[in-house]
């Protein structure tokens, strides 16, 4: 179906409805729990899966070319930085993987009011916010005004 | 007025109004507020930012960084080779800016918390081929997210724009937008002095090569519904390069990226007879081509063009040879992070299918085309370019200004400006967004103003898909078969129908020529009228309705175009069966359009190319 949700482990939170970038999420109005009302506008982005807290949702591939027996199961911790993967073939085969996915604190992200108001000698320059500072040169490049050249 | 007359109504009232939360949307909002701490800046969204747009589930390389601080490249050189891939049609002056800030950009994303892997010897980042750096990418649009919250007044989630809406005291003006929630159905009207659009380009105006429930594994997003566009052509804006559309050479039915297979893991591909096939059509593609076949890396569309010979020619399947290339555990975890970052799914296929990349090789295909401005393609509005170098008739006044007054772009709004991806559309999103507060400053005295009479026409039209339902439903026993409405699965299997058969899709292995886009555009015209008679049963119907308005808009552009560009440019994107060569005397130039929404007309020109680098 691509995802599909377990009904034994959906408490209908509604999580995987606010989430999910293609709208095709929606609660059940008889079983008050998820399900997937489009699959076939599922990209299988797993954005749904990983943020389950009921691990209630998983994914069985596009009945179009995916044969049956496999599955890719997805652990997603934000307040470690880490994603972790368990993939298992068809024939029974498995792989893990565990990859890093942030290197700062949640929420720790400085805004752009944070910093000290840019001055109107940069607000009428090219320059945007934090160049050329940012961009560790000396100065912004440019090229010489309106020149056109033969190729 | 009809039977929802009675729907609630929202009004927004805003500064800088930008529509869509993607990478573009992001960079927008950062910058705005950057330069306009006291404004109110709105960021609307028809999902939910922290997993919207083309980067909702991760990206395993950022693909446009210069590297300026080693040396490594310079934006002239970024330019050469953005100009070489789509065969010399590009905004030299829009690349050049995208290259010249994309440091910053990528620079604050490791700032901000995204792992960037390093070259263990010399402490670089770690590329993946020359443009490309590899991360560890599965939380890069959550991280540029919570950036973006920190930047805007306001963010609107589950709220589709469907129109912009114009300004009553003067003409080609912008003066906001409209639209739905998608959850309560309350009506959006969005007061703007700017609008900065950022929404997506377009998958599924073709059909797709997968037909049944992997109709959604598109290489580009399903939600990727062409509002990009839409929203910019009915509005009267001057758009280019429709025509160019992409193509995508990918890891069959999956659409795995190769891009680390190709450019890091040093694997190769080859026939099915196991011979490496486009040096030995290198002679060919010249003579369809010229000069351009000598450009080196191969231009994309070009790669693409050898692979469908060979495939033509009864030599498929293509098999990319992963066996050859994963001999280490280092190696094997960064083909599968490819993957696991950003295309998911192919990890379900080779699970699905018993393939161990480790052992045997892995078919390639090449995709049903798609129309975006932000990866080899650069399909999009005509923007003004930079203040301090574009040529005369490249700039009006405000950078990424398009030609509609007060409407900004980024990503795969602007055309022209290929390779962006996701660092350069963010990086777009920053100079648009700091263009839009210099304009919002020169207008003070002079707000825009909506028509009320403008807003109460649209609320009707928006919502009136709902009502063709409720009244055409009590005519049938049950079922999905009308004779008053279709519903929207229906009219987009009508617009992938054509679009494939008549516009150069996969089942004509992308040709077409004047007479198909002519039936094509007949068709489409009738479909057109179609769209008065959908019927939406619920308000997540009544999204794919709009959506799919968006989509026959884009797809009737990218039509025109492609009749009007009388050659073949992009061999391997889609061929134009009565002009079979490409052709510099005549076509060195971009293909134009301009839709009048006063008349209905369609105003086709051709635009100069100006080369600005050597």
């Amino acid at each position: 179906m691509p995802t599909f949700v377990y009904m034994t482990k959906c408490d209908g939170c509604g999580k995987c409805v606010d989430i999910c970038p293609s709208d095709i999420m929606h609660i059940d109005p008889v079983y008050r729990r998820a399900l997937n009302i489009e699959p076939n506008f599922c990209w299988e982005c797993y954005s749904c899966v990983k943020e389950c807290p009921q691990n209630a949702i998983d994914v069985r591939g596009y009945a179009d070319f995916a044969p049956l027996g496999h599955s890719v199961r997805v652990l997603r911790e934000p307040e470690k930085g880490m994603v972790s993967w368990k993939i298992r073939y068809r024939d029974g085969r498995l792989k893990e993987f565990a990859f890093p996915i942030r290197t700062t604190p949640w929420g720790s992200i400085k805004g752009p009011s944070m910093y000290d108001a840019p001055d109107q000698k940069a607000f009428s320059s090219q320059l945007l916010a934090h160049e050329p500072e940012a961009l560790k040169v000396d100065s912004l490049p440019s090229l010489p005004s309106g020149e056109k050249k033969q190729v | 007025m009809g039977l929802f007359a009675s729907r609630r109504t929202r009004v927004v009232d805003s500064d800088v109004l930008i529509i869509g939360g993607g990478f573009g949307g992001c960079g927008a909002a950062y910058e705005s507020r950057y330069w306009g701490r006291n404004l109110r800046i709105v960021v609307v969204e028809k999902a939910n930012i922290e997993r919207s747009g083309a980067v909702a589930h991760g990206l395993s390389a950022i693909n446009c960084y210069m590297g300026m601080q080693w040396g490594e490249n310079q934006p002239e050189d970024f330019v050469r080779y953005a100009r070489g891939d789509l065969l010399g049609l590009v905004r030299e002056d829009l690349l050049f800016d995208i290259a010249r800030h994309v440091d910053a950009t990528v620079h604050k994303f490791e700032e901000w918390g995204l792992p960037i892997m390093k070259d263990p010897k010399t402490g670089h980042y770690q590329r993946e081929g020359r443009w490309q750096i590899m991360i560890h990418g599965e939380s890069y649009k959550p991280i540029v997210a919570e950036a973006a919250r920190k930047s805007a007044t306001e963010i609107i989630n589950r709220v589709m724009v469907t129109h912009l809406l114009m300004d009553r005291t003067k003409p080609n003006r912008v003066a906001g937008a409209v639209g739905f929630d998608v959850r309560d159905g309350t009506f959006y009207v969005f007061k703007a002095k700017a609008v900065i659009v950022t929404a997506g380009g377009a998958s599924h105006i073709f059909r797709p090569r997968s037909i049944g429930e992997g109709a959604g594994r598109t290489w580009y997003s399903p939600w990727s519904t062409a509002s990009a566009y839409s929203l910019l052509i009915q509005a009267g804006a001057k758009m280019i390069q429709m025509e160019n559309r992409i193509v995508l050479t990918r890891f069959k039915d999956g659409y795995g990226p190769v891009g680390a297979w190709f450019l890091l893991l040093k694997t190769y591909a080859t026939n099915a007879y196991g011979e490496k096939y486009e040096a030995s059509r290198f002679d060919e593609i010249k003579g369809l081509v010229g000069k351009y076949a000598e450009i080196k890396p191969m231009p994309t569309c070009l790669r693409n063009h050898a692979m469908l010979q060979e495939m033509k020619a009864g030599k498929g399947p293509i098999y990319m040879h992963t066996q050859e290339s994963l001999d280490t555990k280092e190696k094997e975890e960064i083909g599968w992070e490819d993957f696991l970052d950003m295309t998911i799914d192919q990890a379900v296929v080779w699970a699905s299918q018993n393939i161990d990349p480790r052992e045997k090789p892995s078919e390639l295909i090449a995709s049903e085309p798609y129309v975006m401005g932000s990866h080899a393609t650069c399909s999009g509005a005509w923007a003004s370019g930079p203040e301090d170098f574009a040529p005369s008739d490249y700039q009006w006044g405000y950078n990424r200004m398009t030609t509609v007054e007060g409407v900004f772009g980024a990503g795969d709004t602007i055309g022209g400006s290929a390779h962006k991806f996701s660092s350069g559309s963010f990086t777009e999103g920053r100079i648009a967004g700091k263009s839009a507060v210099r304009y919002i400053s020169d207008i003070a005295d002079s707000p825009p103003q909506t028509d009320d009479a403008e807003i109460e026409k649209l609320k009707d039209a928006i919502f009136k898909p709902l009502e063709n339902y409720d009244v055409g439903r009590n005519e049938i026993v049950a079922g999905t078969v009308s004779p008053s409405y279709i519903l929207p699965i229906h009219g987009l299997q009508r617009l992938e129908k054509i679009m494939d058969e008549y516009a150069g899709g996969v089942s004509t292995f992308y040709i077409t020529n004047e007479p198909m886009l002519n039936r094509g555009l007949e068709l489409i015209g009738m479909l057109r009228e179609d769209l008065d008679h959908v019927g939406a049963e619920s308000l997540h119907q009544l999204q794919r309705t709009w959506e799919l308005n968006h989509r026959v808009w884009a797809a009737e552009s990218v039509v025109r175009h492609t009749l009007f560009r009388q050659e073949t440019r992009w061999p391997g994107y889609y061929y134009r069966g009565d002009h079979p060569k490409l052709n510099d005397d005549d076509w060195h130039v971009f293909a134009s359009s301009q839709f009048d929404p006063k008349t209905g007309v369609w105003h086709m020109e051709k635009l100069p190319v100006h080369h600005l680098i050597s």
